[in-house]
C-alpha cells in the first residue's frame, strides 16, 4: 500500500480494496467536522481518556470481534450467520450466571472468573458448531440455519438466567467492560485489537486464509483439489461462534448484568454492514479483515453522530437500512456491468464528437 | 402399511405435507386430552388458533409465494408493524377514515413489495440481504411515526374488528344455554386468500412459472419464461400480502407500536418451511403453510394454556420444530440427489 502511495498513482490507490471502506470512514469523520466541531476532542476526565472519538473506538470493540467472525464466515460459506447477537446474548447469560452461582444478584463471585469465561466461550463455540454443521455438512443455506439459533438463541438466553437479568456487581468483573486499573483506555479496545491481531496471525501464518478464499470462490474446485472444504467451512463457523461469545462477555461486563433481551441486539446487521463496508463481497470468496474492522468503526462512527445529531435509537435502522441498500446495489454486479456500459457508451460518444470537427 | 403400496406416488412434497398435518393433528389431540379440562377441546379454542393467526396465515402466503421462487422475505414482521402503526396515525391523528388506512395499509406493502422485488430481481442482490435492509427500515420507520403506541379509536374501525360471525355449532354452558363459536372477519379474508393463492398456484401460467423458476432457474429461462418479470411479480404479490395480513394484524391488536410483531417473520418463515415449502425452491403449497402456522398457534395455546412453562418455550419449541424439518429436507434432498446419480 505504502509503494502505491509513494508513486502517487492514483489509480492504483483508488483500486486498493481499502480505499473504499476508508474513504467511507472520512466522509463520516468530515460530516462532523462540520456538524458537531467537538467530536474531536480528546480530554482527560477523572483519569481516563474521554470524548467522541474514544467512545467511538470503544463502543466499536465488540462489532469490531463479531465483524472478523462473520467476515470468515461470509467468505468461507457465501452466506452470513445472523445468529450472532443471540448467540452474545447466551454466552454473557452462562458467564454470568456462574459468575454468580444461580443467583439474580451478586457482589462477590462465587466461581472463579476462569471458569465462567472459559464455560461461556465453549457454549459461544458450541452454537458456532450447530450453525457449522448445519451449513458444511447438511448444505443448508446460511442464513437459514443460523436462523435456528436466531430464534432460539434468546430464548435459550433466558432460559440459563431464568427469565431474569442477572446482576454481577463485582469490580475485577466489570474490567473487561471498563477499564484495567489506571490505564485511561477502555479495556474493550484491547479485546479488539488481541483479536484483530490473533486471528491475523492464524490467517498469515498458516494457510487458513487462503483455504477459506479457495472455498469460497469455488467449493468443489477445491475439494478436488484435496482440501477439506467441509471442515474448512465448519471451523469458520465454530471461530465466528467464539468470537461472537467473547463479543458477549466484553457487552456483559459493560453493563455489569446479562440481560438476554439486550445484549447484541440488531448487532448482526451492524456486522454484515461492516462486512459488506469492508469491501468484502457478501457471496463469498476474497475477503479482507482489515476492510471489516474499518467498517465496523465506521458504522460505530455513523451510529454515534446520529446521536450526536439527536436522533433516537429507535430511529437509527432507517439509516443504517439506507446505507445498506446503496452499499449492495454499487456491490451488484449488474449494477456495475450497467455503469461500465454507460461509461463506455460515454466514451463512443465522445469519441463520435471529436470524429465530427 | 397404506403408505408402501403408494410409495411411488407419493413424492418428497406431499410427504412434508402429510408430515405436517399429522403433527398438527397429535399435538392438537395431545393438546385436548390433557388439557380437558381447562376447555382446549371447545370447538372456540379450535377457532382462536384462527382469529389469532389471521394476519400470519396471510402473510405466511405471501412468504411461501417467494420462498417457492427460492427467495426469502425477512420484512414481513417489520413492515407489519410499520402498517399498524401508519393506519392507527392515519385513524387518530389525522383522522382519516378506516377505508383510508386500508388503502394505506396496502400501499405500504406493495410499495416494500415493489422496491424489494426490483432490488433481489433486476439488481441481483440477495434477497435476505435486501430483505433484511427493509426489516430494519421499517422498524425504524415506525419509530419516526410515532415512539409512543396508539390505540385505535376509529368506530369503524373497532366495529370491523368486533363484529362476530357466528358459528352453527358451540358448546352449551353449566345452565344449557347454547353459546355458540364465532369468527372473526378477519378469518374469512385470510382463508379466502388461502384459497385464491391455492387455485392461482394450481391452475394458472403465473402459478406454474414460479414453480418452474424456483425449481431450475436455468431451465425456466430456457423455457422462454420472462422469469425477471414473473420473480418481480411475486414479491409485489408478497409485499401486498404482507400489508394486508399486517392490517389484519392490527384488527387483531387495534394499535400501533414500535415493537409489535416483532419475529413474525421468523414466524412466518418458520410456518412456511413446517409447512413444506423448500427453502431452496420449487416446492410449496399455502395449504402447508396454513398448517404450519396452525401448529405454531397450537404451540404457543399448549403453552399459555399449560400456565407454568415461561414465554420462551415457544420460541424455543418452535425453532426445534424448525431444525427438524429444515434437517428433513437437507435429508430428502440429499437422498434424491443419490437416486438421480445411480
Amino acid at each position: 500500500m505504502s509503494n502505491e502511495k509513494k508513486k502517487f498513482n492514483w489509480k492504483a490507490v483508488t483500486q486498493h480494496h481499502l480505499f473504499l471502506p476508508i474513504v467511507c470512514l472520512l466522509v463520516v469523520l468530515l460530516v462532523n467536522v462540520i456538524k458537531t466541531p467537538d467530536f474531536f476532542v480528546i480530554s482527560m476526565k477523572g483519569g481516563v481518556l474521554y470524548g467522541y472519538l474514544v467512545d467511538v473506538v470503544n463502543r466499536a470493540s465488540e462489532l469490531v470481534i463479531v465483524a472478523i467472525g462473520m467476515t470468515l464466515v461470509t467468505a468461507a460459506s457465501g452466506g452470513q450467520d445472523i445468529s450472532v447477537g443471540a448467540v452474545m446474548a447466551v454466552a454473557a447469560s452462562v458467564c454470568c450466571q456462574i459468575l454468580s452461582g444461580g443467583q439474580v444478584s451478586t457482589d462477590t463471585l462465587m466461581n472463579s472468573m476462569a471458569l465462567a469465561i472459559i464455560a461461556a466461550i465453549i457454549v459461544a463455540g458450541l452454537c458456532g458448531a450447530f450453525n457449522g454443521f448445519l451449513v458444511a455438512n447438511l448444505g443448508i443455506q446460511p442464513m437459514v440455519a443460523t436462523l435456528i439459533l436466531y430464534t432460539a438463541g434468546r430464548g435459550i438466553a433466558q432460559l440459563v438466567t431464568k427469565g431474569q437479568i442477572t446482576y454481577v456487581r463485582v469490580d475485577s468483573f466489570k474490567v473487561m467492560g471498563g477499564y484495567i486499573g489506571k490505564c485511561p483506555i477502555p479495556t474493550p479496545i484491547f479485546f479488539a485489537i488481541a483479536a484483530i491481531i490473533l486471528i491475523n496471525i492464524i490467517l498469515k501464518k498458516t494457510a487458513l486464509g487462503l483455504y477459506i478464499e479457495s472455498v469460497g470462490i469455488n467449493g468443489s474446485a477445491s475439494r478436488l483439489v484435496g482440501l477439506n472444504s467441509t471442515m474448512i467451512k465448519f471451523l469458520t463457523y465454530v471461530i465466528c461462534g467464539v468470537l461472537a461469545g467473547v463479543a458477549g462477555i466484553v457487552a456483559s461486563s459493560r453493563i455489569y448484568s446479562a440481560d438476554a433481551n439486550n445484549i447484541g441486539l440488531n448487532l448482526e446487521m451492524d456486522a454484515i454492514l461492516a462486512v459488506a463496508l469492508g469491501g468484502n463481497v457478501l457471496s463469498g470468496g476474497k475477503f479482507s479483515i482489515m476492510g471489516s474492522v474499518i467498517g465496523a468503526y465506521t458504522i460505530q462512527a455513523l451510529t454515534t453522530t446520529l446521536y450526536a445529531m439527536a436522533v433516537s435509537a429507535d430511529q437509527l435502522p432507517v439509516y443504517k437500512a439506507i446505507v445498506v441498500i446503496i452499499i449492495v446495489v454499487i456491490q451488484s454486479p449488474v449494477f456495475r456491468r450497467n455503469m461500465e456500459a454507460w461509461k463506455q457508451k460515454r466514451a463512443l460518444r465522445n469519441k463520435a464528437m471529436e470524429g465530427g470537427h | 402399511m397404506e403408505k408402501k403400496k403408494s410409495k411411488k406416488k407419493i413424492n418428497s412434497s406431499t410427504f412434508l405435507l402429510m408430515i405436517t398435518i399429522a403433527l398438527f393433528a397429535v399435538m392438537y389431540i395431545a393438546g385436548m386430552i390433557i388439557f380437558n379440562d381447562k376447555g382446549f377441546a371447545k370447538p372456540q379454542m379450535f377457532m382462536n388458533l384462527f382469529i389469532s393467526n389471521a394476519g400470519l396465515i396471510v402473510i405466511g402466503c405471501g412468504m411461501t409465494l417467494v420462498m417457492i421462487t427460492g427467495g426469502i422475505d425477512i420484512s414481513v414482521g417489520s413492515v407489519t408493524a410499520l402498517v399498524c402503526m401508519s393506519a392507527a396515525y392515519a385513524m387518530e391523528n389525522k383522522g382519516m377514515s378506516a377505508v383510508a388506512a386500508v388503502v394505506i395499509s396496502l400501499l405500504i406493502g406493495t410499495l416494500f413489495g415493489i422496491v424489494q422485488g426490483y432490488l433481489v430481481t433486476y439488481l441481483e442482490i440477495q434477497p435476505f440481504i435486501v430483505t433484511l435492509a427493509g426489516m430494519f427500515f421499517g422498524r425504524g420507520l415506525t419509530a419516526v411515526i410515532s415512539t409512543d403506541m396508539i390505540a385505535i379509536q376509529n368506530k369503524t374501525f373497532l366495529k370491523w374488528a368486533n363484529y362476530r360471525i357466528n358459528l352453527p355449532f358451540g358448546t352449551y354452558n353449566r345452565r344449557g344455554i347454547f353459546i355458540p363459536a364465532y369468527i372473526y372477519p378477519t378469518v374469512i379474508i385470510a382463508l379466502a386468500v388461502v384459497i385464491l393463492i391455492t387455485i392461482m398456484l394450481k391452475f394458472t401460467k403465473f402459478g406454474r412459472s414460479l414453480y418452474a423458476i424456483g425449481g431450475n432457474q436455468q431451465s425456466a429461462v430456457m423455457m422462454g419464461l420472462n422469469v425477471k418479470r414473473t420473480k418481480m411479480k411475486a414479491y409485489v404479490l408478497d409485499g401486498f400480502l404482507a400489508g394486508l395480513g399486517g392490517f389484519l394484524f392490527c384488527l387483531n391488536s387495534c394499535a400501533g407500536f414500535v415493537e409489535q410483531a416483532k419475529g413474525l417473520e421468523m414466524d412466518a418463515i418458520a410456518s412456511a418451511v413446517i409447512g413444506g415449502t423448500l427453502l431452496s425452491g420449487g416446492v410449496g403449497t399455502v395449504i402447508g403453510t396454513l398448517f404450519g402456522v396452525l401448529i405454531n398457534g397450537t404451540i404457543s395455546s399448549l403453552i399459555t394454556t399449560q400456565g407454568t412453562l415461561s414465554s420462551w418455550w415457544v420460541r424455543i419449541t418452535l425453532s426445534a420444530l424448525l431444525c427438524f424439518f429444515i434437517v428433513l429436507q437437507a435429508v430428502i434432498a440429499a437422498v434424491k440427489r443419490k437416486k438421480k446419480k445411480k
